[in-house]
């Protein structure tokens, strides 16, 4: 059984504007011991998946249906009285700003012995322990004089140390990192990698990864989830996503970044501008920024649709690549979805391809056209008849 | 450092800095104060439709060498010449500002919000003067606009109604107001989503080759920098270490910092990122109020010897165009 199940999930923040869906259909596992990446912009609905995990959404904020189960337990409604014993003990969570994090009138070691004594059994004495041992852990030099100093004494990279400490206090299952190493330089955001990889391997912890830096990505994610607009694009093991991705996201997202090969040439970005989430389109969110979309794109969103045993994709295109080629039978991809939908997306891809083709090849086709003509005559005639 | 300005090109450099201080004076007491040295003796040069990128992390003095070099600050000491004429007196500075603008890092920020985009546009215009009729100035607005890829339709609306990718937009457009030869660029896409960041890169190159400008591109974002860039120095605790060709820093750094810099840079690439051996670095980047004596780099350097505290180690050239300040550069790299 997965360590953690999400289904369906959605949220929405309820402002005077109307509702904002935040959190659209999103569906994924997270088995122990993992690294799961979430990549998106800002406005994607990454954080707000985890906040969602943690309920510890903003006054609005609600979770408006599907099921979060961890290890077994339901989340979703289970109320504050078990969420307590969830958050911070089985489930804890790192925060983007370690600047904003920390309470600034209480010392670290307070801070530190205020999750531990909340959610263990311990006293004071073991708690004290526990926490000069926890910043040990995560390379903090002298310890004991550290528990006695204030945060404004600690730099960025040194407080988001004493935040993953707080966090890894309680050997929690999973550690939920939102955006940890986004406020640091690059040379403490390699530190700070480095230290939760080793952390992950020695404690056996999930980690639920959520960032938009693709390199971050690569470096220390199994799986990778990227979404747009409240809704999971793709998702699949990072090699997969990074040398075989199938949404047009997530390719342009790859293409669009500077790489040490891109020097003297243009970039290729993605066009357009990110999406107004109230102002939703009926399909595919990224069909208005798409540059292969088609017809069924704006009206349809398209169903996650396996690729491979490791990879699935959101993405029509998908559709069309494999109806041309043959490769994909139209049963598989409406599983739990609407069969129609597929079908009709896969005849006017048809419709589209035989376009195509015979608009490049008007020579060649004449003939079958004409015989094609001539059958369908011969069939019409036949029903009417 | 007189041997920098000559082997970095044939042509005239249109910047060049000599040995730029800029100190801050902090209260440490009463009637005591200490100097916080965020630049402390930076050289350099900048040719005519040449991107140099200034990389560093927070607190290295990279911004500050940004905001002096347009004398937003007041250098503590230094030379600033543009096209060779050195930029002193008010009235300098004043015509020094026709041609060099800047473009800042927080698009939300650096925008009024009471002030139309076409009047955030035309405010430079306003500043020096430089229309004779409103029709003339309507007519430039527009056609700055047109430069950035807004349409005229955007010019009566407000800095929030737009998304951060074109207020960034705005920002560019008003820093070409005056129509500039050389811009700072002071971090321009760091606050700016990934699939946003290459238009406005692109946005850079195309304008540069249109308009023949000259960038300071700073930046901490070192792939960003790697792209736009065609040389890069790289500053360490308000001292400048390394100086060099874009593509030789990249495949050969010779400073212990600016190895590790770059090693720490994730690659988006999950093959070469298993495989690539990263530097760590230990510590973090002491404080410049209690800069380390000698080399600033050397609490953080493996390669420290006594040397390295007793004195700077000079900024000279290894190879062609490739400077560097390092005791040890020879050894470290045979």
């Amino acid at each position: 059984m997965a360590l953690l199940e999400v289904n369906n999930l959605r949220t929405s923040f309820f402002t005077d504007a109307g509702e904002v869906k935040a959190v659209n259909d999103v569906s994924f596992t997270l088995d122990r011991g993992k690294v799961l990446g979430i990549v998106g912009e800002s406005g994607s609905g990454k954080s707000v998946t985890a906040y969602s995990i943690m309920q510890i959404l903003a006054g609005t904020g609600k979770i408006v249906g599907g099921s979060i189960k961890f290890d077994g337990t339901e989340l979703v409604g289970a109320g504050e009285k078990v969420m307590k014993t969830i958050r911070g003990n089985k489930i804890s969570i790192i925060f983007q700003d370690p600047m904003t994090s920390l309470n600034p009138t209480y010392t670290i070691g307070k801070q530190l012995m205020e999750a531990i004594l909340l959610h263990t059994n311990r006293d004071r004495k073991q708690a004290y322990e526990r926490a000069v041992e926890m910043l040990r852990l995560v390379n903090v030099n002298e310890p004991e004089r550290r528990m006695k100093q204030y945060p404004y004494e600690f730099s960025g990279g040194m407080r988001q140390r004493v935040m993953i400490a707080m966090a890894l206090a309680c050997e929690p299952d999973i550690l939920i990192a939102d955006e940890p190493t986004t406020a640091l330089d690059v040379t403490i955001q390699a530190q700070i990698l480095e230290l939760m990889g080793s952390l992950q391997k020695e404690l056996g912890m999930a980690i639920i990864m959520i960032t938009h830096d693709l390199g971050v990505v690569a470096q220390i994610c199994d799986e990778v989830i990227v979404m747009y607009a409240g809704s999971i694009c793709e998702q699949g093991t990072a090699d997969e996503i990074f040398y075989n991705p199938c949404h047009e996201y997530t390719k342009g997202l790859l293409r669009s970044i500077p790489t040490t090969d891109t020097a003297g040439r243009k970039l290729q970005p993605i066009s357009g501008t990110p999406i107004d989430l109230l102002n939703m389109p009926q399909g595919c969110p990224f069909a208005p920024r798409c540059e292969f979309a088609m017809k069924i794109c704006i009206n349809h969103k398209a169903e996650r649709m396996p690729i491979n045993s490791d990879h699935a994709a959101a993405c029509w295109m998908n559709v069309k690549h494999g109806v041309q080629k043959g490769e994909i039978d139209l049963d598989d991809i409406s599983s739990d979805g609407d069969k129609n939908k597929a079908k009709k997306a896969a005849e006017e891809n048809k419709d589209k391809s035989a376009d195509k083709k015979q608009d490049s090849k008007p020579a060649d086709n004449n003939m079958n056209s004409k015989k094609k003509k001539g059958k369908n005559k011969k069939k019409g005639g036949g029903k009417v008849g | 450092m007189a041997d920098i300005e000559k082997k970095v090109g044939e042509d005239k450099p249109l910047i060049e800095v000599k040995d730029l201080k800029e100190y801050f004076y902090i209260n440490t007491g009463l009637f005591r104060s200490k100097p916080l040295k965020a630049v402390d003796g930076v050289s350099f040069s900048i040719r005519k439709g040449e991107t140099l990128g200034l990389v560093g992390e927070s607190g290295c003095g990279k911004t500050t060498v940004g905001r002096t070099l347009l004398h937003l600050y007041k250098p503590t000491a230094g030379e600033i010449r543009y096209d060779g004429k050195l930029i002193k007196s008010r009235s300098d500075i004043k015509e020094f500002r026709k041609k060099a603008t800047m473009v800042f890092q927080d698009p939300y920020s650096s925008l009024n919000p009471r002030m139309t985009v076409s009047d955030i546009i035309g405010e430079p215009l306003d500043v020096h003067k430089l229309y004779s009729s409103k029709q003339e100035r309507q007519d430039r607005i527009l056609e700055l606009m047109s430069y950035v890829g807004l349409n005229s339709e955007h010019a009566a609306r407000y800095a929030h109604e737009f998304s951060g990718g074109q207020r960034q937009r705005i920002g560019i457009a008003r820093s070409l107001a005056v129509n500039p030869d050389f811009i700072v660029c002071d971090e321009p896409v760091s606050a700016l989503d990934v699939s946003i960041q290459a238009q406005v890169i692109n946005m850079f190159d195309e304008l540069q080759e249109k308009l023949g400008l000259t960038y300071l591109f700073v930046a901490h974002d070192l792939l960003v920098v790697r792209h736009i860039s065609d040389r890069i120095a790289v500053m360490y605790l308000g001292k400048m270490v390394e100086l060099a060709p874009a593509a030789e820093i990249y495949d050969r750094p010779l400073h212990p910092y600016s190895k590790s810099l770059l090693s720490a840079v994730p690659v988006p690439d999950p093959k070469t990122a298993r495989a690539n051996q990263r530097i760590v670095l230990t510590g973090d980047i002491p404080s410049p109020l209690n800069a380390p004596s000698g080399c600033p780099f050397r609490t953080r350097c493996k390669y420290a010897t006594d040397k390295c505290a007793e004195s700077m180690p000079e900024f000279k050239e290894v190879a062609s165009g490739h400077f560097v300040a390092c005791h040890r550069t020879a050894e470290i790299n045979s």
